[in-house]
């Protein structure tokens, strides 16, 4: 079987000009990068901003050429059979604006699907179809302009599916969307990769929980390098003979200065600050070092307010492989 | 690597595709463009305050009563000449901030029937607003037009929109590769190009080279020849010979829709290599 995606030591550098010509600098936003999608996967690549998933996507969808390596989408090279490729693919972007305001949620998707090729009489069925499903018929003869951000995002969606691609890109679907609009656009991804055995979907994202919640596999990249692919469960499952806890302590100040890190079986801790109070979010190597750990807080002088052992996620994988929580590592590349 | 799996729905390709885009692109345009009743403003009582102002000026120092018929033509001209400015010179910076630029990328279609469709759609809506200033124009200030050859009259100005509008493609792939400000271009190019194109007064009294220079702008020539065959004495004060405008019009307009295509494949080549057109504020 042709696999939907494959990349083959894939690699691009951004040459950034600085003011004068000699100060050129490189960035490695993709650094080898081997995937492999199959049709009728929902896979997803989960990573901080700036990890490099939105290059993997414009390379994908023919936007942009590769330093390094191949790409292949459904079979054709991306370098090659770009115009192939297009027939076969479309891309949605969380917070995009795209269409015009002055024209009507139908019209913005008419016209879309005139690009496409798709005969007037089915695009307006499809429009139809399409926005009763994700409940925005009542405000098709809407100008676009007067949506608000869910709706907009939720008729983004609508014309990436309007032309039913083989493989569909979506980049941050669900950024800037409430938990509701959210929730109702995931769960018509889904439906939609479900409902045909031959449809793919790569979906890049930085929310934890939609990375668990619908892909069937998961790319964590970060600096542009793959860490890790496998299914969710797997993912966790490697944590699974570590014990994870999250304890709630009085606000630590001058935390550096505590040696957490130094306890025989800390594996990795990430230490927040709330109103209030702290969060230490700690992998441990077993249950037994918890025993160290609150010995230490006592030494120190800390209070526990809360402390919850709690199940493996998404987020505690990235810690683990690399030694920072997301938000840590946007902070550092920033 | 052949792929195995169709799209299930019916979509068509060749030539078909090619006149979905145009018309769905223009369709904005025509369509679109009508909603916003600020145009009335802007591309009709502004226009007309400049008529009204070199009417005026003209009947005050008793210039021939046919000046008044060229400033009324010139001012319905110059509904094109911002339609082309500013909704087609630099209509693919705007896309590309909007994040259309990147959809029409992926779209298995033709850029260049998208910048066919911006340009068909804009003159359609220039159309409209020109024909007002001319009958406003003509029945505010009492104007008659003499047509000496109906034939010729449609070629020029059927050449003059080809010529402008391909211009307009070209300078489109050019804004969005010359600067990230492309208005300041277009403010830039916009009171100069009222002057060297001779929209208010007859070419000729530029001086021979000037006006020559000034040709490269298509509505130079193409205004020239609609006003030598529109009013009686349009010929005594035209630049040159109406046949040889049109052949500089045509020639312009090959020029320009050649120039156009090449760009556009340079442009997109650039987006693909570079990565930087494609961005949106995002």
């Amino acid at each position: 079987m042709i696999n939907a995606i494959q990349t083959e030591n894939l690699g691009r550098i951004y040459k950034i000009r600085g003011n004068k010509k000699s100060e050129e600098k490189q960035l490695i936003a993709l650094n080898d990068v081997n995937l492999e999608v199959q049709p009728g996967e929902l896979f997803g690549l989960l990573g901080p901003n700036g990890a490099g998933k939105t290059t993997l996507i414009k390379i994908l969808t023919t936007l942009l050429a590769p330093t390094t390596g191949k790409a292949f989408v459904a079979g054709f090279d991306v370098s090659r059979d770009a115009n192939k490729i297009r027939q076969r693919i479309n891309m949605v972007s969380g917070g995009e604006t795209s269409g015009y305001g002055l024209l009507t949620v139908r019209e913005n998707l008419w016209m879309f699907t005139q690009f496409y090729g798709i005969p007037s009489k089915l695009a307006n069925q499809r429009i139809k179809e399409l926005l009763e499903i994700v409940g925005l018929a009542d405000r098709m003869n809407y100008k676009s302009s007067d949506l608000s951000t869910g709706l907009r995002q939720k008729m983004n969606i609508v014309r990436g599916f309007m032309t039913d691609p083989q493989v569909l890109f979506l980049d941050e679907p669900t950024l800037g969307l409430d938990v509701g609009a959210s929730r109702e656009v995931r769960h018509f991804i889904r439906g939609w990769v479900d409902h045909d055995p031959t449809r793919t979907i790569l979906l890049t994202t930085h929310y934890m929980v939609e990375a668990d919640e619908l892909c069937d596999r998961v790319a964590i990249i970060n600096k542009g390098r793959v860490l890790a692919i496998d299914t969710p469960e797997n993912l966790k499952r490697s944590l699974q003979r570590e014990a994870i806890y999250r304890i709630e302590v009085s606000p630590l100040n001058g935390a550096g200065s505590i040696p957490f890190e130094n306890l025989s079986g800390m594996h990795k801790i990430v230490h927040t600050e709330q109103d209030g109070f702290s969060v230490l979010e700690m992998i441990l190597e077993s249950d037994d070092t918890l025993s160290s750990v609150i010995n230490l807080m006592t030494k120190e002088n800390i209070h526990i307010l809360n402390l919850q052992k709690r199940e493996p996620t998404l987020e505690d994988v990235f810690v683990q492989l690399v030694g920072r929580s997301m938000e840590e590592e946007e902070q550092v590349s920033e | 690597m052949n792929a195995v799996i169709q799209t299930k729905i019916k979509k068509n390709t060749g030539w078909k595709l090619y006149l979905q885009t145009v018309i769905g692109r223009a369709y904005p345009r025509v369509i679109g463009q009508q909603r916003e009743k600020s145009w009335i403003f802007f591309e009709l009582f502004m226009p007309m305050l400049a008529i009204c102002a070199y009417v005026f000026v003209y009947r005050a120092i008793g210039a021939p009563e046919e000046y008044i018929g060229f400033v009324v033509v010139g001012g319905a001209m110059t509904a094109f000449w911002l339609n082309v400015l500013w909704s087609m010179s630099s209509q693919l910076y705007w896309e590309k901030e909007q994040g259309n630029l990147s959809l029409y990328i992926i779209a298995p279609n033709s850029m260049m029937a998208i910048l066919l469709g911006m340009a068909l759609g804009g003159l359609f809506a220039s159309l409209l607003r020109a024909i007002v200033i001319i009958l406003l124009g003509s029945l505010l200030f009492n104007v008659t037009f003499t047509v000496s050859n109906f034939l010729q009259l449609f070629i020029v100005f059927t050449l003059t929109m080809i010529a402008l509008y391909g211009m307009g493609m070209m300078t489109s792939s050019m804004f969005l590769l010359l600067s990230r400000e492309a208005w300041h271009l277009a403010s830039l190019a916009q009171e100069p190009v009222y002057l060297i194109s001779g929209f208010y007064f007859p070419i000729k009294y530029l001086g021979f080279w000037l006006a020559i220079g000034a040709s490269i702008i298509p509505l130079t020539l193409g205004l020239d020849a609609m006003r030598q065959l529109v009013f009686p004495s349009g010929a005594t004060l035209g630049f040159l010979t109406v046949p040889v405008e049109i052949a500089i019009l045509l020639m312009l307009s090959v020029l320009f829709l050649i120039g156009a295509y090449l760009l556009l494949r340079y442009m997109e080549k650039l987006a693909i290599q570079e990565g930087r057109l494609t961005e949106n504020r995002r």
